[in-house]
């Protein structure tokens, strides 16, 4: 599914450049369910970022779901991002001035998806994260894990391949952080496609799949898996 | 990307920041406001400065005799000076490049009117004797009834006039065919050859009468006396070299000196229009400068604003691009939403701007002020819709900018920004 080979990447200009990554090599399959770990600063947002498209690479080859991913035009990287992308965020980012129904319909808003179709399925992933009856909620009445669910509802409505997530709990405290682990479990079990970026070690406890980044690059291949 | 969906989120955007989006509006409304009015008081200007002039064909000359001014030739100065029927010979012995000479008595001091009858009904009018061509000098004229006075008129002596609208009606009871009616002027009857319309000085011109020269005389007397002379030139010449060789000629036979600048008045209507041109040219001008000036300080506020709601709307901006927004989703509303408030604000402007004109205009006319220098301001419709247009543009121009910068936005970047 996600397929990195020798990425490098640097941050800065010429004169002061910042070697972050330095030369990645990932292989993550379709269904795995994979938790990215280390140290602050040691570039795990920005190998998550190159991943979802958000952000480029300077070296190295990507490739998505069997696609190369080379320099791509920002309308078509948006395209990727919207069909086959969901990002979650430790800050949640919905959009204020939306209420939770609307926030999660946004995504189907960039497929030109029709108003009520577009409802309809947002209501359809509200139900499924358990906030069914808070459709009308705007953000600033929910509570973190409240609006984390709505976050990862509206990542998964355009039923992306792949779920990517920037501590998704580190705003949280630990019932809630647990109750979301649940959540990415589940959406697990339907076969997507989990990345999972984190400091806490029962969060990545909970993953099929351990990689450390250090120093940007990956430390220990050795300690990865555990049986789930 | 146009969609219902979009215009409600910028409805939502605009009523979130009502304030700075009213700000932003007024100051677009206020300036199409202030162009809308400059425009039509300049118009109004204009409209003053053009109906001073009558229908008088461009090339046309007008020569007044007057009073000497200096003593020449063994004359005293502040004789009169006479025309007479033998300066007519002696112009169109001696100048070639004359096309129509003319002259024209009045009764009493220049323009100075008399009471005029029809039956029981009166009306006041200016009397003018006009001789032979006159009409192809004044040939601007517009007539609206039958037609002007003729060779054959002059040549019979009949007693038939040409009258302003203004005469008519007042003589006139409503409805009345004017041609072939009987109109008394001191006790002499005329009959009615036609009607003209003469916007010259506010349509003054047509509270006048025109008669053959020699019925004029018949009733007026006057003798040899000619009140003034006008011509035209040949299409090969042109109007200043004839006013110069007629008044050459004129100064000659009167015995004027050559330096007496006073004794012979030359109004040449060429000239007169020459300086209308410069000064309708100068204030258009005007106008124009300040239009731009106008539109130029509403596309840099209109940008501003654009230009703060994109940094202020920064990380929602990243949120949506990491959603899947493209470029095309980013832009649009922005653009749109510049425009939208740019050609409300300005419409408005344009409304109440064209209603305050309308409202002066109407104020002047049912007051019945009247100044020769301010007539009628009004708004030329082309260019209130061209301002519009113009505007609209401008909004997009406006918002082109700052949306652009907002497409650029990388989203890592924007959701990083805010979040510290
Ligand atoms: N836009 C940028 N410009 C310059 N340096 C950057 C930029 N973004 C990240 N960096 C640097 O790159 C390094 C890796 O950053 P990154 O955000 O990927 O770390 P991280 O592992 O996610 O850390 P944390 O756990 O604190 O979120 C850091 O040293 C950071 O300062
Ligand atoms: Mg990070």
């Amino acid at each position: 599914m996600i397929k990195l080979e020798a990425i490098h990447k640097y941050y800065g200009t010429a004169a002061q450049r910042l070697h972050v990554l330095k030369g990645i090599d990932l292989h993550i399959e379709p269904g795995e369910m994979v938790a990215i770990m280390g140290s602050s600063g040691s570039g795990k947002s920005t190998l998550l970022n190159i991943i979802g498209l958000l952000d480029g690479f300077d070296r190295g080859q990507y490739q998505l779901d069997g696609k190369r991913i080379h320099r791509l035009r920002e309308s078509d990287a948006a395209r990727l991002r919207n069909r086959c992308i969901g990002f979650v965020f430790q800050s949640f980012n919905l959009l204020p001035f939306k209420n939770a129904l609307e926030n999660v319909a946004l995504p189907l808003f960039y497929q030109n998806v029709g108003r009520r179709q577009r409802n309809a399925r947002a209501q359809q992933y509200l139900e499924m994260v358990g906030l069914g009856n808070r459709g009308t909620s705007m953000p600033n009445q929910l509570s973190g894990g409240q609006k984390q669910r709505v976050a990862i509802a509206r990542a998964l409505v355009t039923q992306p391949k792949v779920l990517l997530a920037d501590e998704p709990t580190g705003a949280l405290d630990s019932v809630t952080t647990g109750e979301i682990m649940a959540l990415f479990r589940q959406v697990h079990q339907q076969g997507n496609t989990l990345v999972i970026v984190t400091h806490e070690a029962d969060v990545a406890a909970r993953c099929q799949r351990r990689i450390v980044l250090q120093d940007g690059l990956i430390a220990s291949p050795a300690l990865e898996h555990t049986q789930m | 990307m146009f969609s219902i969906d979009g215009l409600q989120e910028i409805l939502y955007t605009i009523k979130h920041n009502k304030l700075r989006t009213g700000l932003t509006a007024f100051g677009v409304f206020w300036g199409i406001f202030m162009l809308i009015l400059l425009q039509g008081a300049g118009k109004g200007l204009l409209n003053g400065v053009s109906s001073r002039f009558a229908n008088d064909v461009q090339d046309s000359l007008w020569i007044f005799p007057r009073r000497t001014s200096m003593p020449y030739m063994g004359y005293n100065a502040n004789r009169n000076i006479v025309f007479t029927e033998s300066d007519m010979d002696a112009i169109r012995r001696q100048i070639p490049i004359v096309r129509h000479l003319s002259s024209e008595n009045t009764t009493g001091s220049f323009g100075s009117s008399i009471v005029v009858a029809y039956g029981s009904r009166t009306a006041n009018a200016s009397v003018f004797g006009v001789s032979d061509q006159y009409f192809d000098i004044k040939s601007l004229i517009e007539i609206r009834h039958g037609r002007p006075l003729n060779r054959l008129d002059q040549l019979q002596g009949r007693k038939i006039g040409f009258i302003g609208t203004r005469v008519a009606e007042q003589l006139l009871p409503p409805g009345q065919d004017p041609i072939g009616q009987r109109i008394s002027i001191n006790g002499i009857s005329i009959v009615v050859g036609g009607v003209f319309w003469d916007k010259g000085q506010q349509g003054r011109m047509s509270e006048r009468i025109y008669l053959p020269l020699s019925t004029f005389k018949n009733i007026f007397g006057g003798g040899d006396r000619l009140g003034l002379l006008t011509l035209r030139p040949t299409a090969d010449s042109d109007p200043y070299t004839l006013a110069d060789q007629t008044a050459q000629l004129l100064r000659q036979r009167h015995h004027i000196a050559p330096e007496d600048k006073r004794a012979i008045w030359v109004i040449n209507i060429a000239e007169q229009l020459r300086e209308t041109k410069a000064l309708f040219a100068a204030i258009e001008g005007f106008i124009w400068f300040v239009g731009f000036g106008t539109l130029t300080a509403g596309i840099v506020g209109v940008s501003n604003i654009m230009l703060i709601t994109v940094r202020e709307r920064t990380r929602e901006i990243g949120v949506r691009k990491a959603l899947g927004a493209g470029p095309g989703a980013i832009i649009g509303p922005l653009l749109l939403e510049s425009v939208l408030v740019t050609g409300f604000a300005g419409y408005f402007g344009l409304v109440v701007g064209v209603g305050l004109i309308e409202l002066v205009a109407y104020l002047f006319q049912s007051l019945g002020l009247r100044n020769d220098l301010f007539v009628n301001p009004e708004v030329d419709f082309r260019i209130a819709i061209t301002a519009l247009a113009v505007l609209m543009s401008s909004g997009l121009l406006a918002g082109l900018a700052p949306a652009l910068k907002a497409a650029r936005i990388s989203p890592v970047e924007a959701m990083r920004a805010d979040a510290q």
